[in-house]
């Protein structure tokens, strides 16, 4: 399949000057983006993850162009995006989620009308996405709203659909989730994957909640200090984070750490103890290796934590 | 972007911005107000001014009251003593909101200059036409009958607006380059209240010192349009060299505006602001 975006070692260097004293300056640089290259094809909702400071927004800048790379070369649609930026745009949507493209002052339905001037939306095809964002999005009670009188989630949905107006192939979204309640992220997120679906545009989604990502992409890319760190399945995540599960066990009395094959305690309080064991491997022989050996009362098996995944990868990739 | 499309997108962007002032009515209100209680306050000064000095800078007493009454009007859409875009721009600088500003695809001058002449224009009716008319009331004025002269006056007034806004754009520009431009905003202000006129009219000023004032871009702000109104500079001639002064200036600082915007650009997308 043909790739939609693609970019080839990319770099990026800032020169940061610091005023260390009076008349002093130093000099230094920061590798904000590291020697990163992937493709990500057509249709495809691909999360970008990684701590805060690790290049995600960086990354997109150089997708729309704001940026240049230091190093490396970026495609996105077949355009070099810093060298094209103003046609790229008619292509990309863009939704920062600290900030906003809305007009602060005017009613959300103003920044509409002034989307369609901008990227010149026949007015027939206008109406067609402005309904059904409005419909998807919720926001037909506050069209007349004034954008700065919006709580946040309703900010951002306001945004999201602004930069949908134009019919973009491809849609970037830079922490779209941050800040919101949970029943706004529930809104984007369902209205995301619809959108996924039905029109196939392509998402790149910067994120530090994970549950965006469980829930929205199949493909998840892991960024730490500026380079790729994990680039594949949500679910290989967890082989390639070492992670473990884990198997509560209730005895009927205190006892010493448990000594069974294949798992080790990481925890004992009472008759309670934790056991650790590699996530791709079953609990069924390790249950029964407790049962047989201990006088089991009762028992649960945790999820990894995928947070702690991820922080055990950033550990190890990061350089 | 087709010529077409362009226009229907700035006038979108101009009415956006006489709009967004609209919706403040209270303030809208009460800038009405100090504009005529300060109305009053500095047309009294003027009258013991020209008591004493009749005829000063040229003008004669109703013409000098004339020039208290337009200077208010005109203050609040000319940003004379602040206001307008340009702290605002300086913000989404210092924030890092310009990088919005950038993807899209319009262009930055002309998207402020849209949305700064909308506000204008909304302030020029709303705090521009109630201190003339309280003005006119309670004083004789000097103000024409003629409304071939009123337009001109208007003309002048938009040419001056746009000199204006080139200049608080070539000022909130700086704002890429320095950490806090208030030092700027400062200076930048204090040249502009006194090279406009706003504390008194130029024409008072003797010598060179009055001439190269006169010549100054900030002169089209106040100084010309009232000229014009008043027809001071000897009929339609005068108000055409007038009309072609501020055009000159407004091309000039235009186009430098331009070529800092494009350094800022290069700037933003190459170091990341
Ligand atoms: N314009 C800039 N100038 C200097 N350093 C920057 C600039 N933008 C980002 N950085 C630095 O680059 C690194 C990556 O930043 P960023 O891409 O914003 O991270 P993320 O979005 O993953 O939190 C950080 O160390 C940040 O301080
Ligand atoms: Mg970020």
């Amino acid at each position: 399949m043909e790739a939609l975006i693609r970019l080839d070692g990319v770099e990026k260097v800032f020169d940061v000057r610091k005023r260390t004293g009076l008349l002093r300056r130093e000099r230094r640089q920061v590798r904000a983006v590291d020697g990163i290259s992937f493709e990500v094809p057509r249709g495809e909702m691909v999360g970008y993850i990684g701590p805060n400071g690790a290049g995600k927004s960086t990354t997109i800048k150089m997708l729309t162009g704001i940026l240049t790379p230091s190093g490396g070369r970026v495609r996105v649609a077949g355009i070099d995006p810093a060298r094209e930026r103003t046609r790229l745009a008619h292509r990309i949507g863009v939704v920062f989620g600290q900030r906003t493209t809305l007009w602060w002052d005017l009613p959300l339905k103003d920044s509409y009308a002034l989307m369609r001037r901008m990227y010149r939306i026949p007015q027939a095809r206008y109406a067609a996405n402005l309904e059904r964002c409005v419909e998807l999005l919720e926001l037909e009670k506050l069209l007349d709203v004034p954008v700065r009188q919006l709580s946040l989630g309703q900010r951002m949905r306001g945004d999201i659909a602004a930069a949908l107006l134009h019919d973009p192939e491809v849609l970037y979204l830079d922490e779209p989730t941050i800040g919101l309640d949970v029943v706004s992220k529930a809104k984007v997120r369902a209205f995301l994957r619809d959108m996924n679906a039905e029109s196939g545009t392509t998402v790149l989604l910067t994120t530090h909640d994970l549950q965006d990502i469980e829930q929205l992409c199949e493909r998840v890319m892991v960024i730490d200090h500026g380079r790729l760190v994990y680039d594949g399945p949500l679910s290989g995540l967890h082989s390639a984070g070492g992670s473990e599960r884990t198997l509560v066990v209730d005895l009927e009395r205190g006892l010493p750490p448990l000594d069974v094959p294949g798992a080790r305690v990481v925890k004992v309080e009472g008759p309670r103890q934790w056991l650790a064991f590699p996530a791709e491997s079953s609990a069924a022989p390790l249950v029964a290796a407790v049962a047989a050996k201990y006088p089991l009362l009762d028992l649960s098996v945790r999820e990894p934590d995928i947070e702690d995944v991820i922080a055990r990868m950033y550990a190890g990739g990061g350089g | 972007m087709a010529g077409g499309d362009a226009v229907r997108l700035y006038a979108a962007v101009a009415a956006g911005g006489f709009r967004r002032y609209a919706t403040y009515g209270t303030a809208t209100a009460a800038g009405v107000f100090t504009n005529t209680v300060f109305g009053f306050i500095v047309a009294y000064t003027y009258i013991a001014l020209w008591d004493e000095r009749p005829h000063l800078g040229g003008y004669d007493q109703a013409q000098a009251l004339t020039f208290v009454w337009i200077s208010q009007s005109l203050l609040a859409a000319g940003a004379l003593i602040g206001g307008g875009f340009q702290e605002e721009m300086q913000e989404r600088i210092r924030t890092g909101d310009i990088a919005v500003d950038l993807y899209r695809p319009a262009d930055l001058q002309l998207w402020w200059l849209a949305a700064d002449l909308g506000r204008a224009a909304f302030q020029l009716l709303a705090r521009g036409v109630p201190p003339t008319i309280a003005g006119a009331l309670w004083f004789d004025l000097a103000l024409p009958a003629d409304p071939l002269r009123w337009v001109l006056f208007l003309v002048s007034v938009w040419l001056g607006l746009v000199v204006g806004f080139a200049l608080r754009y070539l000022v909130g520009l700086c704002a890429f380059w320095l950490l806090d431009g208030s030092g700027v905003n400062m200076m930048s202000l204090l040249v502009s209240m006194f090279c406009s006129g706003v504390l008194l009219p130029l024409n008072v000023f003797p010598g060179a010192f009055g001439e190269v004032v006169r010549m100054l871009p900030w002169s089209s702000m106040l100084q010309v349009p009232i000229d014009v109104l008043l027809g001071e500079g000897s009929g339609a001639g005068g108000a055409g060299a007038a009309l072609a002064f501020q055009a000159a200036w407004a091309v000039l600082l235009l186009a430098a505006g331009r070529v800092l915007q494009a350094a800022a650009t290069r700037k933003v997308v190459v170091q990341g602001g």
